[in-house]
């Protein structure tokens, strides 16, 4: 028996219990909601029971208690001898919160019980010992131990084959008080050690915990074993010996030595350092593609090594089928492994329910939640970063967008609000709009605040667009009073920020009364855009095609030079200014004559500006490397990319060029 | 073979190399490959020793003339002329040199500091100087060399930045 090294499972613990903790929620959520199917019941149960199963396992003691008790609550709804009620609910859902704050204290290695869980722990034994018979449950959590107990266990033959370890038990068992070993033997019907299969378990133990133990928290030790052990415990005094373990005493193999206790709790000091470098669970579907892939890539490259080996004129044509062939399945190849990091937005909507849930209870107004494309799937990486926005506008509509329900009914609305999540493709990019249909933005209120904060001036003409623009602005609030939901000021701007981080755009649309959308557009991965190879002298430099409005060569007449040097144009209904890139970049050689050149439009946060470059290079996925990895970070730039030749192209950064140009025009 | 002489201070092994007809050396376990001068890719704002980045089998890795570094003149690139890829804590760059020489053992006990030659030469990317066979060997720092500049890529964009809003 080699010891396993249980700390590296406990990522795959967390990760799992965490998901278990999200699919609870939800059940429960379901069930609030008037539900009545009894399978919903069963899922909380199985992912309380995994989640206790596992916690004892890893040795994080305070979690399996507390899931313990949850459990045996979730138990009497199961076997229908509680009723399913709202304040149940409420409860179990405040256990879910609890848990996982317990879970992200224990992955950081911090003490996992404190004052809040100990309170909800002791609110749900109170609810079980209530009003069903007080069962070993209840003793785990309220009636101290005696001196100590006495612990019969042989191990079944297949013990070891689920994955148990009884010297792990023993660690966990010793961590709660004194253990001794009166003996250990081997069982009736062991077979001789010729014919001993290495994988099965033989032995019996008999054991003494000395100490103040709840007789709980051995049952939450051995519960993992349900099945595949005979136990019997029994309080220290009442001890008779072995008579519990239908074993004859053999030699004893000094197979079992429990170390000394060890200082504190290793286990859990060792807890899992960060949270960096998470894992990705990928459909089997997914790698089963990559594996064809891969097939066809070996096929082909063996054929390519054949025609290369001997080479003739008259296998020409071989060689551009098999080039053709290899471009095809590389491409798939680099299809199929992008894939893999995607995720469906599922994962982040499923936060919303409950959010929304709370929200109506605190506000007091109803909602009615509509989620739209959870199957929509997006990189990991932008997943992970665009959770809080979304949390902060779903927050916003339902406090500052959808009105009290006897507002809606003064304007003819249903008492109820809508509010709506959609995800969605469109071309590189994922869509993900958030709509109500509450009152709308207040322009009078979002004018005269602006007014007031000095960003616009009295008088000044502003369409619907400016407008929305304005609450994007940095500590822009129109909320009459700071509640802790919204309205500090600290909101849409970061938001949009959050956004232009990862490459993509927010924008509003607001109907007044109807209500309003808002639309984040978000590319599908960082790793690699679209973009549009540009020449500028002797170089080669990338624009995200997701920033490009328009490219076109101007007319003289259409550019005006106006006061300060700058250059403007004329493009659908407003003047653009020109940004030479040429100049920002300092190239040898380019085109200076605007006539020559072209003018790519690009837009960022609703400003356009149009770049002048030589010449436009055509349309190419960019895989983006990042330069700081081995340089540093330089403005206007964004990354770089391998160009098919093998030589290095620059990615702008637009919108660190288009704030170039403003510094240069403020200057 | 080697002799593991482990009893006797280590001995530091320097790959050497000429610029500007001086024997420069640096430690030879921070060296990550030797190649010949190909294009490199400019990057705009950076200081004019930063020649530009290169694609190393697929990492993006910025390549300096010392030359220019160290405030000498510029050669012009031709086929002697090499690129020494050295690599600190996984972070890769390359200097341009005139033409690698040897590789030498330099006892540790013999290297010298670097005296003060006021502003003549740029000592700040010494560690010291060693002999070896009757030549003076000036050991680099090459965790100075890289260390991300910024002040003095701040100096050295601030008057293009300059240009740039004249210009406009």
């Amino acid at each position: 028996m080699s010891a396993v090294d249980l700390t590296q499972f406990h990522k795959t613990f967390f990760e799992e219990s965490l998901e278990g903790l999200d699919a609870m929620e939800a059940a429960l959520l379901a069930l609030d909601s008037g539900s009545t199917d009894t399978e919903l019941v069963h899922t909380i149960f199985r992912a309380a029971h995994s989640i206790k199963g596992g916690a004892a396992t890893f040795g994080f003691t305070d979690v399996a208690a507390f899931t313990h008790v949850a459990e045996s609550l979730l138990e009497e709804v199961r076997s229908e001898r509680r009723a399913v009620e709202a304040e149940l609910i409420e409860l179990l859902l405040r256990s879910v919160d609890c848990l996982r704050a317990m879970l992200a204290r224990s992955s950081s290695g911090q003490p996992v019980a404190d004052a809040e869980s100990e309170a909800l722990r002791a609110e749900l034994v109170r609810l079980v010992s209530g009003e069903a018979d007080a069962t070993a449950v209840v003793a785990a959590a309220t009636v101290a131990a005696v001196s100590g107990w006495e612990i019969g266990f042989s191990a079944l033959p297949h013990l070891l084959q689920t994955g148990n370890d009884p010297l792990r038990l023993f660690r966990e068992l010793q961590q709660l008080g004194r253990l001794e070993v009166v003996r250990a033997f081997l069982l009736d019907g062991a077979p001789q050690l010729a014919d001993l299969d290495p994988s099965s378990c033989h032995l019996g133990w008999e054991l003494r915990l000395h100490g103040d133990v709840a007789r709980g928290d051995i049952d939450a030790v051995f519960d993992w074993l349900d099945g595949d052990c005979e136990l019997t415990i029994k309080p220290l005094q009442a001890a008779s010996s072995g008579n519990a373990v239908a074993a004859t005493p053999q030699q004893a193999p000094a197979v079992v030595q429990p170390e000394a206790p060890a200082a504190g709790r290793p286990v859990r000091e060792t807890a899992v350092a960060s949270s960096e470098g998470g894992t990705i669970r990928v459909g089997i579907d997914k790698v089963d593609a990559l594996i064809n892939m891969m097939g066809e890539l070996v096929i082909t490259q063996s054929m390519l090594s054949d025609i290369g080996e001997n080479f003739q004129l008259s296998k020409l044509e071989h060689l551009r089928d098999g080039l053709a062939q290899l471009e095809r399945t590389t491409r798939e190849l680099q299809e199929s492994v992008m894939r893999i990091r995607m995720l469906p937005i599922g994962s982040v909507f499923n936060r919303f329910p409950r959010l929304v849930r709370d929200l109506e209870r605190k506000l007091g107004k109803q909602v009615r939640l509509e989620l739209h494309g959870e199957h929509t799937e997006l990189d990991k990486t932008v997943m992970e970063k665009i959770g809080d926005p979304l949390v902060h506008l779903v927050r916003n509509a339902i406090d500052h967008g959808l009105e009290m329900p006897a507002q809606r009914k003064a304007a003819g609305k249903p008492e109820t609000g809508m509010l709506k999540l959609n995800a969605y493709h469109e071309g590189g990019n994922i869509v993900v709009q958030i709509s109500d249909d509450g009152a709308g933005l207040n322009r009078d209120a979002i004018v005269a605040k602006a007014q007031q904060r000095g960003l616009i001036q009295a008088g000044q003409e502003l369409s619907d667009a400016d407008v929305a623009e304005l609450i994007f602005q940095p500590g822009f609030s129109t909320a009459a009073q700071a509640t802790d939901l919204s309205g500090r000021g600290v909101g849409m701007d970061v938001v949009r920020r959050n956004v232009r981080d990862l490459g993509g755009t927010v924008s509003v649309r607001s109907i007044s009364g109807k209500g309003s959308t808002f639309t984040i557009a978000l590319p599908l991965t960082l790793a690699i855009i679209d973009g549009l190879a540009t020449a500028i002298g002797s170089e080669r430099y990338i624009v995200p095609l997701i920033s490009i409005v328009e490219s076109l060569r101007l007319r003289p007449e259409t550019v005006r030079k106006i006061a300060g040097g700058g250059e403007v144009f004329h493009f659908r209904d407003e003047y653009v200014p020109i940004m030479r890139l040429h100049r920002a970049f300092a190239c040898a050689d380019a085109v200076t004559d605007i006539e020559q050149g072209i003018v790519v439009v690009v837009e960022d946060d609703g400003r356009r500006v149009g770049l002048l470059v030589d010449d436009l290079l055509g349309q190419q996925q960019a895989v983006v490397k990042s330069l700081e990895a081995h340089y540093q970070r330089v403005q206007g730039i964004s990354g770089a990319t391998i160009l098919s030749d093998g030589s290095v192209a620059l990615i702008v950064d637009v919108s660190g060029v288009v704030r170039l140009g403003q510094r240069r025009k403020a200057a | 073979m080697y002799e593991n002489n482990q009893d006797a201070a280590p001995v530091l092994q320097q790959l050497t190399f000429n610029l500007a007809g001086e024997e420069y050396g640096v430690d030879i376990l921070a060296v990550r490959e030797i190649r010949g001068w190909s294009r490199v890719t400019r990057i705009p704002q950076t200081p004019a020793h930063l020649l530009g980045v290169l694609n190393l089998r697929g990492a993006i890795v910025p390549i300096m003339d010392l030359r220019l570094r160290f405030g000498l003149e510029r050669e012009s690139y031709g086929d002697s002329t090499v690129v020494i890829i050295l690599a600190i804590a996984e972070r890769l760059f390359g200097i341009v040199v005139d033409a690698v020489s040897d590789v030498v053992d330099i006892d540790p006990a013999a290297i010298k500091p670097v005296p003060d030659m006021g502003v003549i030469v740029d000592t700040r990317y010494l560690k010291g100087l060693a002999t070896h066979v009757e030549r003076m060997v000036m050991l680099l720092d090459v965790e100075k060399l890289m260390r991300p500049e910024d002040v003095e890529t701040l100096d050295a964009a601030m008057p293009a930045i300059h240009e740039v809003e004249v210009a406009a």
